[in-house]
């Protein structure tokens, strides 16, 4: 089975400005891979690109093997935009069987009845857009972004208006997508969001995959710290491995060892390091 | 159901939860009161009107009711455009910009079913609109002072058409234009079009050869105009002496018959002008 996923050399020129150059990326089947990256740094531009929004100015992307884009592509895609809206006079319900018409799910009420219930609006199918906060406008956003069951699901920042329970909500929910083999494509600022939830981590800065891996892989050592009775001491470059000779060493010099820390960089240090200048705002 | 018509059904649903199509309606029936109002008082006038005296003999009810409807149709048609650009205006860009397109056109649904969509869903508000509103004033005319056009079906068949083309045009400048901008387009266009009428108008009066044929030239180019005045000419085609005469020199005659090349112009007119939005809207990133 192809990949949910597959980028190929992808660029995107917007007249002199480059949004993507070259980037490959790929995201297996029920695989959630995290999309990092400062803003403008073409996080976006790739979500569009994959689900048809933004045509490519060179390289190649697929949804489930066939052209991003085409309409098996977006049949097997469901997506989030991160400045979404619905119109405020539209039902839930409403909202949900107009998708399901236009992606085809035959899943009927049950369908729409069991996505409302997984993102925490089970019995708001007769409310309103125009009276849900941001928060419920979000969960019902990921709820139609997950309509016909799709192979590839791309979510542009969606626990932005979320309070923290309703992002354990959806981190849950991208769980059981993994678990239902779905391949998962999170863009968020959210980096422990990401941390937590995700298999495998891109960082993009200026257009560029800048780092890639594993979240576990990327969180490397960062050296140890020895508390003595003349205070704490730091060797940058040492790991856990390295442990008991540096007490075996501290205590043959005669110092009285209190406490030993491994420490380790956090996906923030890595992504700082990462991106284009170490000292810019992520935010900005 | 096909996806053109999920959506047309989406953006009619739409207009009526805003309340777009009470408000027209409540304003509609305010008109239509206005206009009974008018045709009944205007044709009372002529019954008390002395025969005798007047220098040429003028057929007073065809000229109150060709000008009464004359004046029907065009408020009619200015309604209907009113109507058919603000269902139209943000159709793509101005939908793109508030991120309500967006959710859409990631559906395996074609941007041009899409935009079919939207066409059917102004053009099936528009054209009954038009329709029932300028039957209803033939209704109300033939009740004031038991006139009935030359034509009631081609006047009707030219306000449909021609708010069809005001749609497809206003569809066309959504593509590229902000919603504001696009408002401000179709409605300079339909107010040029209405221009280059009067001016056909005056040339034709004055004999002016080189103002008509520049006015005829617009006319075609703008269809809704041509087609306008085609269905006022059909108001009082059979209205003969001096009664047509003054029919046509004034702000509601026809002043030349269109040729009925006009129809399949018009139809080709509005097909061009959506196959080329179809095409700016392919080639435009979300």
């Amino acid at each position: 089975m192809p990949p949910a996923l597959t980028a190929r050399r992808l660029s995107k020129r917007y007249g002199s400005t480059t949004a993507l150059d070259a980037v490959d990326l790929e995201v297996g089947e029920g695989e959630l891979v995290g999309l990092l990256g400062p803003n403008g740094a073409g996080k976006s531009t790739l979500t569009k690109i994959a689900c048809g929004l933004v045509r490519a100015t060179a390289g190649e992307a697929t949804v489930a093997g066939a052209p991003a884009g085409s309409a098996d592509a977006r049949r097997a895609t469901g997506y989030l935009a991160e400045l979404f809206r619905f119109p405020g006079w539209c039902r839930a319900g409403e909202l949900l069987a107009l998708h399901q018409r236009l992606a085809r799910s035959d899943g009927g009420a049950a369908e729409r009845a069991r996505l409302l219930d997984e993102v925490g609006l089970a019995g708001e199918d007769g409310r309103r857009v125009e009276t849900m906060s941001k928060g419920m406008q979000q969960r019902l956003g990921i709820a139609q972004a997950l309509i016909g069951d799709p192979r590839l699901v791309l979510l542009d920042e969606p626990t932005s208006a979320l309070d923290p329970a309703g992002r354990r909500t959806v981190r849950r929910l991208l769980e059981a997508l993994r678990d239902r083999g779905i391949g998962v494509l999170l863009n968020s600022h959210l980096l422990s969001e990401i941390e937590l939830v995700c298999d495998r981590v891109v960082i993009l800065d200026g257009g560029r995959v800048v780092a890639e891996g594993r979240p576990e892989e990327l969180v490397a050592s960062s050296g140890v710290e020895i508390e003595t009775g003349d205070g704490v001491r730091r060797f940058p470059q040492a790991t856990r491995d390295d442990v008991p000779r540096l007490v075996r060493e501290l205590v043959a010099a005669g110092a009285d060892v209190y406490e030993v820390r491994v420490t380790r960089s956090t996906l923030e240090d890595v992504y700082l390091q990462a991106v284009v200048g170490r000292d810019r705002d992520p935010g900005a | 159901m096909s996806d053109a018509a999920v959506i047309a059904l989406h953006a009619l649903r739409g207009a009526a939860r805003r309340r777009v199509l009470l408000v027209v309606a409540l304003l509609t029936v305010g008109f239509l009161a206005l206009y009974a109002l008018a045709a009944f008082q205007v044709f009372a006038s002529l019954e008390d009107d002395e025969p005798f005296g007047r220098p040429i003999s003028v057929d007073d009810r065809a000229l109150a009711g060709g000008t009464l409807l004359g004046l029907s149709m065009f408020v009619t048609l200015f309604l209907g455009v009113v109507l058919a650009v603000f269902l139209t205006l943000d159709a793509v860009r101005g939908d793109a910009e508030r991120g309500l397109l967006q959710p859409l056109v990631v559906r395996p649904v074609g941007r041009t079913a899409l935009l079919l969509g939207r066409l059917a869903g102004a053009a099936g508000v528009c054209v009954p609109y038009v329709v029932v509103v300028f039957a209803i004033s033939v209704v109300l005319t033939r009740a004031a002072g038991d006139f009935t056009p030359s034509s009631v079906v081609i006047p009707a068949a030219a306000l449909a058409l021609g708010v069809v083309t005001i749609v497809a045009l206003s569809l066309l400048g959504s593509t590229v234009l902000s919603s504001t901008a696009n408002g401000i387009f179709a409605f300079m266009v339909f107010g040029a079009g209405l221009a280059a009428g009067l001016l056909g108008q005056i040339s034709d009066a004055l004999n002016v050869d080189s103002l008509e044929r520049a006015s005829s030239i617009a006319s075609w180019a703008l269809p809704f105009e041509a087609l306008y005045q085609s269905g006022l000419h059909a108001l009082t085609s059979d209205v003969g002496g001096f009664a047509a005469v003054v029919i046509q020199l004034g702000p509601f005659g026809g002043a030349v018959d269109v040729s009925p090349a006009i129809w399949p112009w018009a139809a080709a007119w509005t097909l061009a002008v959506l196959a080329l939005a179809a095409f700016a809207f392919s080639r435009r990133d979300l």
